[in-house]
């Protein structure tokens, strides 16, 4: 009994893995949808003039961010979560009834929520605060959500065996946190059906319609505060937490330092929320809050590069793996496109640099190398290290899995190319003066000048895209036609040909 | 200490809300007791144009048009007065935007008519050649809602005391009072009365027949939206 080694359980895991494929590839596939349009706006129509209202820019734009943001990557941390908890504190999910009822209700109130969210954005039913689009009924649903993700967590740490928390564990209970406390504070809403008129009509209007708790500036403060910290919560922190357990695992290597890994973690913990502000720099938000945001912004390349370079090193003497496996590229390229988002940036929050960046396309350019090279890197290595121990099969193709990694890696490099080359053309052409003083371009001239870096920006979308099919395809055939293993490999995924 | 952190979650976990809590705290809180305070001359919106608010945001147009004029030579240029936070104030949510695809729309009812727009919300290459902004013809078809806008005006002002049916201090020294209906058919009703306005400088004979019958399409709750900022 003593020495049989446990069984976990990865139902809720797998249901969570679908959603990360489903929902990666319909976010994808919108974004390089609203990439084109951009390039070719009759794209704009392109399910006819009826139905424009439902497949033009501007309403499906917020349908991207949240899809790859709530879909994709919350799905991934999910999944990973259900898979890495049981594994790192040595308990199975079949050992507790009432976790995996937990874990089940948590997936099917999560598709709730996402079907919601796309039957209310497609409608234009939004607060129009970014990655906070969602009217008060869905922010209940989502507050629900996430309390039975936080049961899932503390429940299963409650019940473990081995005492002390792995790293990654911390930055799971730090996700669930920040985002609680974000979530919450950023969606302070009164529904507008509490107001009673003169005449005492009440319940007038559209039920779900709210208006926001704070206005104006302290609205965008709080609003930046959330956005800009659901990258941290979203983007990050979650995705260390894959990193620092897959790569060791699909290595055999262990973790290079941990005091690196304690002084990243809090690092991270302090500094990342006070960077917020470098969104609102130049607005009418109070100077020291500005500059706070630009310190502080500067400052968190330290723990960023701590994670990444904790990371980069527990590979020290073991690079020949990268060169051999398709998996350990992925996440050693997701660890050097993480140090390179966070080396990027801290400059766009410089003041002067940020005066230029600033509301054009350098921004997008920069949320998408971190999120495309970094974030889906890590959540499709993450992925293909489990498929072998959930479904009990050998990844079904290697060398589909090694085009997929050129495929989509040109498809970023493209992207983040372009996108700087448009952003930093564009601010410099809106801040030109001639020599009499006067605006040297109309702002018309600083769009029609984009559209071949939005046509390449589309096609570096376009390679990621089929590259995330190809995934997906690989993921199908490893449930389905993957060769059968018998026993669980200790590192090294095994994959076919 | 890390260590003992480590193997009791609780601690863990409370030690790491503090951490992220610290920087919300010193950040926000201050600027949350000092609100932000309307600027003189800045008025509440009247019942179209917070419908034409609410047009503008069902349609995400922050998604590529900013509300925020930075204080430089050439955004003062291009788009007038950088903006001052209390010109803000009646903004429940703000719509600064993160990304200028299209030109900043702060101060866009200082150079642009409601001819203009009608025009260009139809199809904005034939006003501006190159444009890639799409065509927003069901705006002409929709109805604006005003019952949801009027719910709005009735939460603003008793939530947040936003100054309607009172008077408001203008820059020359004489006040303003934006008024709001006492019922849902009295706010129709003027809602109906400022669209009448609208609808006179623009030519889209459906619109102006749906006006005419008592129904008002998003494009003119919308236009007299953009119309106010100023």
């Amino acid at each position: 009994m003593e020495n049989r080694p446990l069984e976990y359980d990865y139902t809720v895991a797998k249901m969570f893995m679908l959603t990360t494929v489903l929902l990666g590839i319909v976010g994808m596939l919108i974004g390089v949808i609203l990439a084109f349009e951009l390039a070719f706006p009759g794209i704009n129509t392109i399910l006819g003039s009826g139905l424009a209202e439902f497949t033009n820019f501007s309403r499906l734009r917020p349908l991207h961010t949240d899809a790859v943001i709530f879909g994709f990557t919350l799905s991934g941390i999910f999944a990973t979560w259900y898979y890495v908890g049981q594994r790192v504190l040595k308990v199975s999910m079949a050992e507790s009834g009432f976790l995996m009822f937990i874990g089940k209700l948590h997936f099917w109130l999560y598709i709730v929520g996402v079907a919601a969210v796309v039957v209310s954005l497609l409608a234009g039913v939004t607060t129009s605060k970014e990655y906070a689009e969602f009217e008060w009924p869905i922010d209940i649903a989502i507050v629900v959500v996430w309390v039975l993700f936080g049961v899932s967590i503390f429940g299963l740490i409650g019940m473990r065996r081995e005492k002390s928390l792995y790293i990654s564990v911390w930055y799971y209970i730090a996700t669930f946190l920040g985002i609680a406390m974000l979530y919450l504070f950023n969606n302070m809403e009164i529904p507008t059906m509490l107001a009673t008129s003169a005449a005492g009509e009440s319940g007038i209007g559209a039920w779900y319609h709210s208006v926001s708790m704070y206005a104006g500036t302290n609205d965008a403060l709080v609003q930046w505060w959330y956005g800009h910290n659901a990258v941290a919560f979203g983007f990050t922190v979650p995705i260390v937490a894959m990193i620092y357990y897959f790569l060791p695992k699909e290595s055999g290597q262990a973790i290079y330092s941990y005091k690196l890994s304690l002084l990243s973690f809090w690092g991270l913990m302090f500094v990342y929320l006070w960077a917020g502000g470098h969104h609102l720099l130049y607005s009418t938000v109070p100077d020291w809050m500005q500059t706070m945001g630009s310190i502080f912004s500067v400052v968190l390349i330290l723990p960023s590069w701590g994670s990444a370079i904790n990371m980069l090193l527990t590979m020290k003497g073991e690079w020949q793996q990268v060169a051999a496996s398709p998996l350990i590229k992925f996440m050693v390229l997701g660890s050097t496109f993480y140090m390179f988002s966070t080396l990027e940036g801290p400059i766009q929050a410089i003041k002067s640099v940020n005066a230029i960046a600033h509301f054009t396309d350098w921004i997008i350019g920069h949320v998408h190398d971190g999120v495309l090279g970094w974030v889906g890197f890590m959540i499709m290595a993450a992925l293909y290290h489990m498929a072998p121990r959930v479904f009990k099969r050998e990844i079904y193709s290697k060398s589909l899995m090694a085009t997929q990694f050129w495929i989509q890696t040109l498809g970023v490099v493209l992207y983040f190319t372009s996108m700087w080359i448009a952003g930093i053309t564009q601010g410099m052409m809106w801040r030109a003066h001639d020599e009499f003083g006067n605006l040297a371009y109309s702002f018309i001239d600083t769009v029609t000048v984009l559209h071949p870096y939005y046509a390449i920006r589309g096609v570096g979308g376009l390679l990621y895209l089929t590259g995330f099919l190809m995934f997906a395809y690989n993921i199908y055939k490893t449930m389905t036609a993957g060769k059968e293993l018998a026993q669980e490999p200790a590192n090294a995924s095994p994959m076919g040909a | 200490m890390f260590h003992w952190l480590e193997k009791h979650p609780f601690f863990f976990a409370v030690g790491v809300f503090v951490t992220i809590s610290f920087a919300g705290l010193v950040e926000i809180v201050p600027n949350f007791a000092q609100q932000s305070r309307p600027l003189i001359g800045t008025t509440p919106y009247s019942t179209l144009e917070l419908a034409g608010r609410q047009v503008y945001i069902k349609n995400s147009c922050n998604a590529c048009h900013s509300q925020l004029i930075r204080p430089f030579k050439s955004e003062t240029d291009r788009y007038g007065h950088y903006s001052l936070s209390g010109e803000y104030a009646y903004d429940r949510p703000f719509l600064w935007g993160s990304k200028r695809t299209g030109p900043d729309l702060m101060r866009v009812g200082n150079y642009r008519t409601t001819d203009w727009h009608e025009n260009h919300m139809k199809d904005p290459a034939a006003v501006v050649p190159g444009s890639i902004m799409p065509k927003y013809t069901w705006l002409y078809k929709n109805i604006a809602d005003i019952d949801t806008a009027f719910a709005e005006q009735l939460t603003v002002s008793q939530f947040f005391s936003v100054p309607y049916n009172k008077p408001v201090p203008m820059k020359d020294g004489s006040t303003k009072i934006v008024k709001m209906g006492g019922s849902v058919a009295e706010a129709n009703a003027m809602a109906l009365a400022e669209a009448k306005v609208i609808v006179a400088d623009m030519k889209d004979q459906d619109v102006k027949d749906a006006v005419a019958n008592g129904k008002i399409p998003e494009i003119v709750a919308l236009i007299a939206y953009l119309n106010s900022l100023k």
